[in-house]
């Protein structure tokens, strides 16, 4: 960032343009937006990614009147846990969420310039965007990163929000290079997505009610940290659970931490009994 | 070869200063006032769009008079320069000092460079604080002056006579519906005769610390204004002048005023009625 010596507001700070402050900035400051640095390090075969931190399981799942977002509080570095309590789910604005795997700082710092970026449209335009339109942005911004990604830096967000149009939740997941797909009812990212979705196959429906799909959420997370070194199950002793936001037509809410408590408490109670969780029906 | 006349210097930024300040009265009042629980913004605009009164960040609100064109740009650079200091250290860092202090060097270069048209803006940087005492409201005029304001601010329109109708009747600690209710008679008291507001002439916004979300910043709807003004009396007895009010008094940054009244409050033209928005609006140019 350029700073002029007389205060005066400068020249590219007055000069008509878009409502996007990621445009802004990669005219204005292109070092401050995530990605643009050059590591100059060519293919690196995924070694740099063992010696930073990277978060792990992210799941969503909606239900009718919003969305649940959940994320495991663990972020590993090769083999060590590199932070046990780190947040990966965050509120993008008043009615979506935002949370990621891999990179933790590439990940919170794109969560950081998103969140700006749908704050600042909000303010020049005197409007919110449309959920599709926040999922774009979200698009140009992991594109932004995709040079990142080929060194073994890539980060994997999921969206999800409530849509006023159709008055649910929806799920947008990502790839690597920016492919935005629309998820049906649930969806997991991260080291320990697959054990996860297995665990919401079984146990999602569509007429959950919000505390259902909190719990739901809260199993998949289980299983994934059952079966994944890399995902971290709800933390007993230090009382560490998962973050946990849901957006509904009253905005977002992250449930405090007793809430979350309460929830885990009845599960691993029952998997007391039942190590493996609840078991769905056969037919 | 023609020699250009010459002009003193004093001349000079003299007739800048009335062209300016031509502008500025041309358009409708605004107001700025402090109540209990933050601050409250009114100003009188028949445009549901174009807005005097925006939003720049957390607990930073600003409100404008003048050519909306040359307004809404700076209102752009403030939601740029905020979003840009709070992205690169952090939201509490963002201070209506520092933005402020942008508006005043960026309005007083161009009013003393040469090459470029004063801007006909009036602007007010307000930041609300935990408590009353620490709330601000910094009121700029179209030369880069720059003043700290305690109470309530007026600019634009004839502010003057504005400002004396809320000087009367303003007390410290006041309720956002007695704020209201003032602010919108005061608009009201602008002229030779008393005009009643309707809600859909009026633009209202408040910055209410008593909010959870770190955005302070809120809109009024038609709706609950109308809800808010039909619970009070307006107040139809003429305003009684009195002593001009330390509140109304912006500090100049120079002896650029000219000490003439002839172009101090001017009656609102006759077309005054004629909605504001483009296209259809044939009086496009007149200021908000």
């Amino acid at each position: 960032m350029r700073f002029d010596a007389s205060g005066r507001l400068p020249e590219a700070f007055l000069t008509p343009g878009g409502s996007s402050f990621m445009d802004f900035l990669a005219g204005h400051a292109p070092d401050l937006l995530p990605g643009r640095r050059d590591l100059g390090l060519g293919d690196l075969n995924g070694t740099l990614s063992r010696d930073v931190p990277h978060g792990t399981t992210i799941v969503a799942a909606t239900f009718p009147g919003g969305v649940v977002m959940a994320g495991d509080r663990r972020a590993t570095m090769g083999n060590i846990i590199a932070q046990r309590d780190i947040e990966k789910v965050f509120p993008a604005d008043e009615y979506s969420c935002v949370a990621f795997a891999g990179t933790a700082g590439l990940g919170i710092e794109m969560v950081r310039l998103f969140q700006v970026e749908l704050e600042h449209y909000e303010k020049l335009e005197g409007t919110t965007l449309s959920l599709d339109g926040k999922a774009s942005r979200l698009t140009a911004l992991i594109r932004g990163n995709l040079p990142m990604a080929m060194q073994g830096l890539a980060v994997v967000p999921l969206f999800a929000g409530y849509d006023p149009d159709i008055e649910g939740g929806r799920i947008f997941s990502y790839d690597p290079t920016g492919g935005r797909y629309e998820e049906r009812a649930f969806h997991s990212v991260g080291s320990g997505s697959l054990f996860a979705r297995g665990a919401l196959k079984k146990l999602h429906r569509d007429d959950l009610s919000e505390t259902e799909a909190v719990t739901v959420s809260i199993q998949a997370l289980i299983d994934a940290a059952d079966d994944d070194s890399a995902t971290g199950g709800p933390d007993m002793l230090r009382r560490i659970f998962p973050v946990i936001g849901v957006v509904t037509a009253d905005g977002y809410r992250r449930l405090p931490a007793d809430e979350v408590g309460a929830l885990v408490d009845t599960v691993m109670d029952a998997r007391h009994q039942r190590p493996d969780g609840p078991a769905a029906p056969l037919t | 070869m023609s020699v250009p006349f010459y002009v003193s210097p004093e001349q000079l930024m003299r007739d800048r200063a009335d062209f300016a300040r031509k502008g500025i009265a041309k358009g409708r009042s605004a107001i700025a006032l402090q109540y209990a629980d933050g601050i409250l913004f009114v100003a009188e605009n028949r445009s549901p769009a174009l807005h005097k009164v925006a939003e720049i960040y957390d607990r930073l609100a600003f409100a404008a008079v003048g050519r909306y064109n040359e307004f809404e740009n700076l209102r752009i650079a403030g939601v740029r320069l905020a979003d840009m200091r709070g992205y690169s250290y952090d939201r509490r860092d963002v201070t209506g000092r520092a933005l402020a202090n942008a508006y005043a060097q960026t309005l007083g270069a161009i009013f003393s460079s040469g090459g470029e048209k004063p801007l006909e803006v009036e602007i007010l940087v307000a930041e609300v604080g935990v408590s009353t005492a620490e709330d601000t409201i910094y009121r700029l005029t179209y030369d880069g002056s720059i003043a700290d304001v305690r109470g309530y601010a007026v600019m634009g329109g004839p502010a003057e006579q504005v400002a004396e109708y809320v000087g009367e009747h303003y007390s410290e600690g006041i309720s956002l519906a007695g704020a209201l209710r003032l602010a919108v008679d005061a608009l009201g008291h602008d002229g030779t005769e008393i005009r009643q507001l309707e809600p859909d002439q009026i633009e209202v916004a408040i910055l209410d610390r008593s909010r959870t979300q770190v955005r302070k910043f809120k809109r009024i709807s038609d709706e609950t204004l109308a809800r808010i003004l039909s619970e009070s009396r307006p107040d139809t007895s003429p305003s009684e002048p009195a002593a001009h009010t330390e509140a109304a008094e912006t500090v100049n940054g120079g002896n650029y005023e000219s000490e003439s009244t002839d172009d101090a409050p001017v009656a609102p033209p006759a077309e005054d009625d004629t909605p504001i928005a483009p296209p259809e609006d044939p009086d496009a140019d007149r200021p908000l």
